[in-house]
């Protein structure tokens, strides 16, 4: 290995993870803007201009506050599930192609960490590792409330990661691959993914809004029966730690809905851009095409928390076993069924 | 460099696997029984199939393991709570553990060193390649196991039922 190529790996994880961090903290100001601006009223604006340092201030008091480890949790159980939910949170972005190759000097810059070839189930095996760290902390908690909260995520996450899958298998079909690249460089210009599957968008969105643990699926926190749901002992930054990995996720998710089904990088126009900008400006226009697109779908998050109750615990797993598994079972089959025509013809 | 890692990794399986047992609590059995998976996962990519180790991953650690601590959870033991054993199961015990060592000396005894593995093509494990073997030399095994495990999928919906008449 050479040392350029380390260099621009590494360069390359630094600003993903500045970039991560930076749209999850500022997550937190935009829920509470958007929740301001839906109930008519002004939301967080003492800190600083509009209330841009609010994410600062919430992060200090998170860290100046005291930690408390209950005297009859496990200990080392209990610091780490908040460390695993954040780590899993943040790993996922490793197989996110988040622009074309950019050419600095004579070199091309891939802007993808790592080229799994397969990206998409490397995906999935991080949002099913997700659940551990509730699970471990809510478990490690030795109270009623969290060890249900952590109960509930644990079926949620398993009903749902099963309509998620069979919606990815329908668009394999589809495109033909399992790796993040191709299939980011198959929906170049406006022949994005959506319009081939609109209905296995649809299942992996609600999908992906189970597995984050949103409303209205938010029901391991649901503070109306569980006090605080998994993270009811937690404090402080471990608790700081919980909040900060489901904006995390939220941020993955909206990454991958984006490079999956709505083009990533990609937008009409983009080839003309390219040869007006050139081999380095141009793919970045395409990496703030897709961080946009992400923006986009993070507002829709909030959106929806603000429109939509929590759904109650049996109309949940009536959702997810009656209607999203036969839907997706549906999906494939009549994907399978489309491809064939259109092959004898 | 290749074969250091697997002794490296091969340690970490034995060690966990090892901790799995020896763990007081089911809980972190169950935790280090998670950890061994992962390693397995790791040899898998060392072996260059990228496809099984990913379905390792997802499979066992993403969703058996899960129900494995769900159930745990549920059941809430604690170390205090598997109580003392009674002298039968010790003796029981005793005689499976000097039949192990004997299976063990007996099989240290013809030990002899395997031929080192040679991957014939380097992208064997990828997902093309299995797919196509999966689906042309070994269809028919591939297909009674997909009725095998829907069977048992059926099976189990019929026992979670309380009163079949009803249904």
């Amino acid at each position: 290995m050479e040392l350029a190529f380390i260099i621009e790996k590494f360069v390359l994880v630094t600003v993903i993870f500045l970039i991560s961090l930076t749209v999850a903290a500022y997550s937190t100001l935009a829920e509470r803007k958007i929740a301001g601006y839906l109930q008519d009223r002004v939301g967080p604006n003492r800190a600083g201009p509009g209330g841009m340092f609010q994410p600062l201030a919430d992060g200090l008091k998170m860290f100046f506050k005291e930690e408390i480890i209950p005297t009859d949790s496990s200990k080392a159980l209990f610091i780490l599930g908040p460390s695993l939910a954040l780590l899993t949170s943040l790993i996922g972005s490793a197989v996110i192609p988040w622009g074309e190759s950019i050419q600095i000097a004579d070199r091309l810059v891939s802007l993808q960490i790592a080229d799994v070839n397969v990206g998409i189930l490397y995906i999935f095996g991080v949002v099913s590792l997700g659940v551990y760290g509730i699970m471990i902390g809510g478990w490690a908690s030795n109270n009623k409330f969290s060890l249900m909260g952590a109960i509930r995520a644990a079926s949620q996450s398993i009903s749902y990661e099963i309509p998620m899958g069979l919606s990815i298998i329908a668009l394999l079909m589809a495109t033909n691959t399992l790796s993040m690249k191709e299939i980011a460089e198959q929906q170049h210009g406006m022949n994005w993914n959506i319009f081939y599957q609109p209905l296995g968008f649809i299942i992996f969105m609600v999908c992906s809004f189970a597995e984050t643990n949103r409303t209205p699926f938010d029901l391991p926190e649901c503070e109306t029966e569980l006090v605080g749901g998994y993270h009811t002992e937690y404090s402080g930054f471990k608790m700081g730690a919980f909040m900060f990995a489901e904006y995390l996720n939220m941020f993955l998710a909206s990454a991958v809905m984006s490079t999956l089904y709505f083009g990533g990088y990609n937008y009409p126009g983009m080839d003309w851009v390219n040869s007006m900008l050139g081999p380095l400006f141009g793919p970045l226009v395409g990496m703030a095409v897709l961080l946009l697109k992400i923006f986009a779908f993070i507002f829709f998050f909030m959106w929806v928390r603000w429109t939509v109750p929590r759904f109650r615990y049996d109309q949940l797993m009536n959702l997810g076993w009656k209607v999203l598994i036969p839907l997706a079972i549906a999906n494939i089959v009549i994907t399978g069924i489309v491809i064939t025509i259109f092959d004898k013809l | 460099m290749s074969i250091s890692l697997f002794y490296f990794v091969a340690f970490l399986s034995i060690f966990f696997a090892l901790m799995v047992i020896f763990a007081k609590n089911p809980v972190h059995s169950v935790l280090y029984l998670i950890v061994t998976f992962f390693t397995f996962t790791i040899h898998y990519i060392l072996l260059n199939a990228q496809f099984l180790a990913i379905v390792n991953f997802i499979v066992y650690m993403g969703a058996i393991m899960v129900l494995f601590l769900f159930v745990l959870m549920l059941l809430n033991l604690n170390e205090g709570s598997v109580g003392s054993k009674s002298n039968l199961l010790k003796m029981i015990g005793v005689i499976a553990g000097m039949c192990l060592i004997i299976t063990l000396v007996g099989s240290a005894r013809v030990l002899n060193a395997s031929e080192p593995l040679v991957l014939q093509t380097q992208d064997l494990g990828l997902v093309k390649n299995l797919g196509k073997v999966l689906f042309s030399k070994f269809l028919l095994p591939f297909e009674i196991s997909s009725i095998l495990l829907l069977s048992a999928m059926v099976g189990a919906v019929l026992l979670a039922k309380k009163d079949i008449k009803r249904v």
